[in-house]
């Protein structure tokens, strides 16, 4: 039997990078503005409103669909950028925009009802009846699922709504449920839900000692690692901790998420959208995992039934060149 | 006269076991100063069938003593029994605090509160909830109150109620903590949480302590407490203060509270009369000003 056909959904921070994804293959790329209403709010990222217009442009030429993310929460009492970044999104003729924001999506629903709308993964949107309520409300045409499910349960979800299920396949792993998630406002004052970064960089530093080197953020030790090992960022929920006498990765390994080896059993779940994540990638990380997703679906819709594992093709491009598939197996929790 | 600022109890994030929980339930009921009290397990649903019973017995006693007993339900349900469970609060006609949107479907616009894990965060969000039932509104741990304020001015007949003291709820996993610290898994967890029953202290490897895990939850090591005087949280519309149960005297506390927001003692005395009762860990309160939520400040 053939499988449903899964459409890809590529990053983009940059124009650049969103031409780069389109020609390695992206059926469609998500990309923000250059403000605070999108959850990779970077210094260096994001797009102006005339390069969303040109974005547009060239991927509808190629074909391809823009997803526009205004998935930060709207500041209280200052809600007009959201709105603003809902009318640039419109008058670009982007294909959708996918927002977590209550607020956000009133405002879309009410004054562009044509606009076809996404539902966050920062919405936190994990049962049949939180995906309903966002339909029925806002008419949500398509739900990005936590990371937090298991293949059967995402299975048993999409069976029950009515909506289009997309699910994230590469890149960084959240390991609370997003959008649940205040840790990186606890220790640096910015969250994701409010100001589209975790554990931002202005917060880091790095230290080297005799014995060990060290990542901190606010002053807090979330990495320290021998000189012979590499430490990586310190997000925060992948830090090294002591808890009762055992030091370890009390949440998570740095690891990165890779579906590549369990395709098929997202296909036959219901998943009808693959998520790359990695706005804050570079052009050739985007161009090189894209083209081996396109790859791995073009080969799954051919009937391609070698079950080789497909996973290390990208292993370089992983956290700690180690690579996880989550919660999509339930021994993850 | 302006009405006096309100004190709720928080639903309890930690196992406790049953007796524990009646007898806690019963201190609340019989000598507390507490007006409304939030029941239910919002962490677990693992746990609900575990504390039931003793949950229904103490809400009825609590209605009996004069107290407010509020339903809560749980904060990310994912299995048929969890959303059953869930469903079945949201068709009660009584009001009940709401922690995951999907409790909105069978709801039809009964009335709820917002509780804090909820994702609102401004007026036209919460403009919304209204129209859903919303009658009362928690907002999540990382608001300020220059924000809250900004949503009250635009909302101005929607009472607020803002977490006062204890650990703050920071995250939501669909991985349990204990689990993995134990080597298990979450499906058979053997319910090490039990052992912590204010949550597990989590130092980074410097011994700094800064966080603790309860099960999925992760919290703050600190304990938040509110000592903004009830001028001021009126001002930004608090109308309540909520108090998240511990395992420390929390009649005590509570009692405290009531003095501090009566103006009968000021910040520096609500902080100091604590102290004993703070589960021995630093107090924050970092968010209320719009700093990170670990930090301290007077005001």
């Amino acid at each position: 039997m053939q499988p449903p056909p899964f459409e890809l959904v590529a990053p983009a921070g940059t124009p650049a990078t969103l031409k780069a994804a389109i020609r390695a293959g992206a059926d469609t790329v998500y990309c923000g503005l250059r403000d605070e209403t999108n959850a990779r709010n970077f210094p260096g990222l994001n797009f102006s409103e005339a390069e969303l217009r040109d974005a547009v442009e060239f991927a509808h030429a190629f074909g391809a669909r823009v997803i526009v993310a205004i998935n930060t929460f709207a500041a209280a009492g200052h809600t007009g950028p959201w709105k603003n970044a809902v009318r640039c999104a419109r008058e670009a003729g982007a294909d959708a925009i996918v927002a977590a924001d209550i607020g956000v999506l009133d405002h879309a629903a009410e004054r562009y009802p044509d606009l076809r709308l996404h539902l966050s993964v920062q919405a936190a949107a994990g049962t049949a009846e939180a995906v309903e309520f966002y339909a029925r409300r806002f008419g949500v045409k398509r739900v990005v699922l936590p990371r937090i499910l298991s293949i059967p349960e995402i299975g048993n979800l999409a069976a029950e709504v009515n909506v289009e299920i997309e699910a994230f396949a590469f890149g960084g792993l959240c390991v609370m449920t997003e959008g649940r998630c205040h840790l990186s406002s606890f220790v640096t004052g910015r969250s994701p839900n409010l100001s589209g970064v975790c554990s931002p960089a202005e917060a880091v530093s790095y230290t080297r000692d005799a014995e060990y080197k060290s990542a901190r953020l606010s002053g807090l030790t979330i990495q320290r690692e021998n000189h012979n090992k590499p430490i990586g960022y310190p997000t925060l929920c992948k830090g090294k901790f002591s808890a009762g006498g055992q030091t370890a990765h009390l949440f998570e390994d740095p690891v990165s998420l890779n579906t590549l080896d369990v395709l098929p059993e997202l296909a036959d779940a219901g998943v009808t959208a693959l998520k790359i994540e990695g706005r804050q990638r570079g052009k050739a990380y985007v161009e090189r995992v894209t083209r081996e997703f396109r790859n791995a679906i073009d080969r799954l819709m051919a009937g391609d039934s070698n079950r080789v594992s497909q996973a290390a093709a990208l292993d370089h491009m992983t956290e700690g060149h180690r690579s996880t598939t989550g919660a999509y197996r339930k021994t993850w929790r | 006269m302006t009405a006096p600022i309100e004190l709720t109890l928080g639903p309890l994030f930690f196992n406790w076991p049953v007796q524990t929980l009646a007898d806690f339930y019963a201190r609340i009921a019989d000598e507390s100063v507490i007006n409304r009290v939030y029941v239910g397990e919002v962490v677990c649903g693992k746990r609900s069938p575990l504390v039931e019973s003793t949950l229904v017995d103490a809400a009825e006693r609590l209605e009996r003593a004069g107290k407010t007993a509020v339903w809560s339900t749980l904060c990310s349900p994912t299995n048929k029994r969890e959303r059953s469970a869930t469903a079945s609060l949201s068709t009660f006609d009584a009001e009940i605090e709401v922690n995951d949107i999907g409790a909105l479907a069978a709801r039809n616009g009964r009335p709820f509160t917002a509780g804090p894990m909820l994702n609102i965060y401004n007026e036209t969000a919460l403009a919304a909830l209204q129209d859903e039932g919303c009658t009362r509104w928690c907002p999540p741990v990382e608001m300020s109150l220059a924000a809250i304020r900004a949503v009250h001015a635009a909302r101005p007949d929607m009472p607020i109620e803002v977490f006062g003291f204890g650990r703050l709820p920071l995250a939501h996993s669909g991985r349990c903590y204990h689990a993995r610290f134990h080597s298990l898994n979450k499906d058979s967890c053997r319910y090490f949480c039990e052992e912590d029953p204010d949550g597990k202290t989590v130092s980074t490897v410097d011994g700094a302590p800064f966080l603790a895990f309860n099960g999925l939850q992760t919290l703050s090591d600190g304990v938040h407490l509110a000592t903004t005087p009830s001028f001021d949280l009126r001002r930004v519309g608090i109308a309540a203060v909520r108090l998240s149960p511990h395992s420390v005297d929390m009649v005590r506390v509570a009692a405290a509270f009531r003095h501090f927001l009566d103006d009968q003692i000021a910040p520096l005395e609500l902080k100091n009369s604590l102290k004993a009762d703070v589960l021995d860990r630093p107090v924050i309160n970092g968010y209320l000003g719009g700093r990170p939520g670990m930090e301290w400040s007077t005001q």
